[in-house]
């Protein structure tokens, strides 16, 4: 079990309000992402979840029990952190087994359970090394090794995947991603990388200077962003806001079209500008489009491989059933 | 390049000798102290007899027949091993808070430890007699430990402070996630991961307590008088007993310059507050 509510939860370093009065509910089972720029409270947030930073005022309750005041030891959680931050005078199985043996557990239900971490995260021939010796993708598994063992109520991860190259994230983002399937436990996880939290998400929390913009399912969010911030945060390449008079023209305050969302046709496009940059990836394309009128710089993904290059006239369609408009306060016009 | 080589070549003959020379001025008081110890009073003064005497063991013969030399070493053993424990007890603990749990005072509190070390310790020379005196406490065990403790304080919580600042708090979180108590982060956390640093504090704040002699000459008489207090009362005013007071000196800064020897690397270690890896 671990359903996490945030009742009116705030955060003040000094007099610096971190995180303004917040309310937040994640179900059992869950897997919830908190993303957002750098700096926005995200880690601070999950901090106050854990117990590592006391709440300033509000409530936060784990299976109806109010744990505000309760230490971080008891509240039945599990931390993976950006640092690994393992013991770096213990043995890999000992690091493991560690909130086992702090728990009070018999030596050899410890042993059974370390040695079925170990299989499951493929750690069999790593337990007897210190975790200096270990490379960073088997030092970030064995911390989460020392979160599984103790089958705790929630985990909580704080970008644990950015200290590792780009392959490596990739491989071990499905591992945590199966790590959900299989333990259907509660998972918080802390990223700023909106890839991330696209793919490993059954709900995503995006905060923006400690204030949740939205909260909904990656499609959720993908399709019908609140606002213009939800807007331009989720996607990859970012989506294309066009302002002022071309955007009135459209019918609101500002219109914004995600780039695989403009076509691009041979001739007699709506819309037609000169190719600055185009990217040739095979599989797609991407162009940095300038001189549309609309906006500075318009991205479009299309599919395949498209001849164009740079100074070339492209000539584009946007589907206008997937245009996004959004009124002078920066809110989703329905 | 022919600077460049020459400099070089400059240095690595120069360096080494400039190395050894200090060493020796260094080292010649030692060593005279030392050769002293084993000549008689009357040839200790004689200027043509500095490295040429007939070597006597009577000055350490007499040191321990007649002037009780293990009383005293028992003593000094006693109450720098008692104050180094005490010291590390408190300041464990205390450079653990400051280093991991910060308040907005730590700082200045950290500079107001260190700045009690500038008081000169001639300006509360006579309230310490007088208070130690109405309260029973002079020429006690008890008050030596507390009195060594306490000057050694504000260096041992410095020192452990800085090694403590050097462990991720990451760690300490995660032993907290992991179910530790405080005293549990201490125990299986930082004591071993800081066993380096707090073996040097304790290295270093011994050598201070067994060298200490400005309190422990001052506030003892005879029951708690340590070897500072020997060498001291040695110093005769009677006469210059230059062989006596060298094998009684000898003899007092034996152990610690053995200990120190030894344990070379943490000293250097302790010294540097941890910048020599
Ligand atoms: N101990 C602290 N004292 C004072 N201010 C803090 C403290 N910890 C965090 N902050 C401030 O709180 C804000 C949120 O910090 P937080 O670490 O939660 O951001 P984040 O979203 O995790 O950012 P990042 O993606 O860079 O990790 C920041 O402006 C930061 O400066
Ligand atoms: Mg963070």
């Amino acid at each position: 079990m671990g359903r996490i509510v945030l009742e009116n939860v705030t955060k003040s370093f000094g007099e610096t309000e971190v995180i303004p009065p917040l309310n937040l509910t994640i179900e059992d089972g869950e897997f919830a992402v908190f993303v957002g720029p750098s700096g926005c409270g995200k880690s601070t947030l999950l901090r106050l979840i854990a117990g590592l930073e006391d709440c300033t005022s509000g409530a936060i309750k784990i299976d109806g029990n109010d744990v505000t005041k309760v230490p971080p030891s008891k509240r039945g959680l599990a931390m993976v952190f950006q640092s690994y931050a393992l013991y770096p005078h213990m043995t890999v199985r000992k690091n493991i087994a560690f909130p086992l043996r702090m728990a009070g557990m018999d030596q050899s239900d410890i042993d059974a359970r370390v040695d079925q971490a170990a299989k499951v995260l493929n750690l069999d021939a790593y337990l007897d090394r210190k975790p200096g010796q270990l490379s960073g993708g088997q030092r970030q598994r064995v911390a989460i090794g020392r979160a599984i063992v103790r089958e705790p109520a929630a985990f909580l991860f704080d970008e644990p995947l950015s200290n590792l190259d780009a392959a490596l994230r990739v491989g071990m983002r499905m591992e945590i991603s199966e790590l959900h399937n299989k333990l259907e436990t509660t998972m918080i996880y802390v990223t700023h990388d909106q890839v991330e939290a696209m793919t490993m998400a059954n709900k995503i929390v995006v905060l923006q200077a400690g204030v949740i913009e939205q909260v909904g399912s990656p499609l959720e969010l993908y399709r019908t962003p609140r606002n213009k911030f939800v807007a331009g945060f989720i996607g990859s390449p970012k989506m294309n806001f066009i302002e002022g008079d071309a955007a009135q023209k459209l019918g609101a305050h500002s219109v914004g079209i995600r780039p695989e969302h403009i076509d691009v046709v041979e001739a007699n496009g709506q819309w037609q500008g000169t190719v600055g940059v185009a990217e040739h990836l095979g599989s797609d394309t991407f162009f940095h489009i300038h001189n549309t009128g609309l906006a500075e710089t318009l991205t479009v993904r299309a599919i395949g491989d498209i001849s164009l290059t740079h100074g070339d006239t492209i000539h584009l369609n946007p589907r206008a059933d997937e245009m996004h408009r959004f009124g002078a306060d920066g809110l989703r016009i329905a | 390049m022919a600077i460049v080589a020459q400099h070089t070549k400059f240095s690595k003959i120069a360096w080494p000798i400039l190395a050894w020379l200090v060493a020796l001025i260094f080292f010649f008081p030692i060593a005279y102290m030392v050769m002293t110890s084993f000549k008689t009073d009357a040839d200790a003064v004689k200027p043509e007899m500095l490295f040429s005497f007939t070597p006597t063991l009577e000055n350490y013969a007499n040191m321990t027949e007649n002037y009780d030399y293990w009383r005293f070493a028992t003593n000094s053993i006693i109450t720098s091993v008692a104050a180094t424990i005490f010291t590390l007890v408190v300041a464990v603990p205390c450079a653990y808070a400051m280093a991991f749990n910060p308040s907005r005072g730590t700082k200045d509190i950290l500079m107001w430890m260190l700045s009690t070390k500038m008081l000169p310790a001639a300006a509360v020379l006579y309230p310490m007699i007088f208070l130690t005196k109405s309260v029973g406490l002079y020429d006690t065990h008890f008050l030596i430990v507390m009195v060594l403790s306490l000057i050694n304080l504000p260096i041992a919580i410095w020192m452990l402070f800085t090694y403590f600042k050097d462990i991720p708090k990451d760690i300490i979180e995660a032993g907290q996630m992991d179910g530790l108590t405080t005293w549990g982060e201490v125990r299986e956390i930082l004591i071993p991961l800081a066993w380096g640093g707090i073996a040097s504090t304790a290295l270093l704040v011994f050598i201070f307590c067994w060298n200490e002699a400005y309190w422990t000459v001052r506030l003892t008489t005879t029951e708690a008088a340590t070897l500072s207090k020997l060498i001291e009362g040695n110093r005769a005013p009677e006469g210059l007993f230059f062989g006596r007071l060298s094998a009684v000196s000898t003899a007092a800064v034996g152990p610690i310059v053995v200990l120190g020897w030894f344990c070379q690397k943490q000293l250097v270690q302790g010294l540097t507050f941890g910048a020599v890896k």
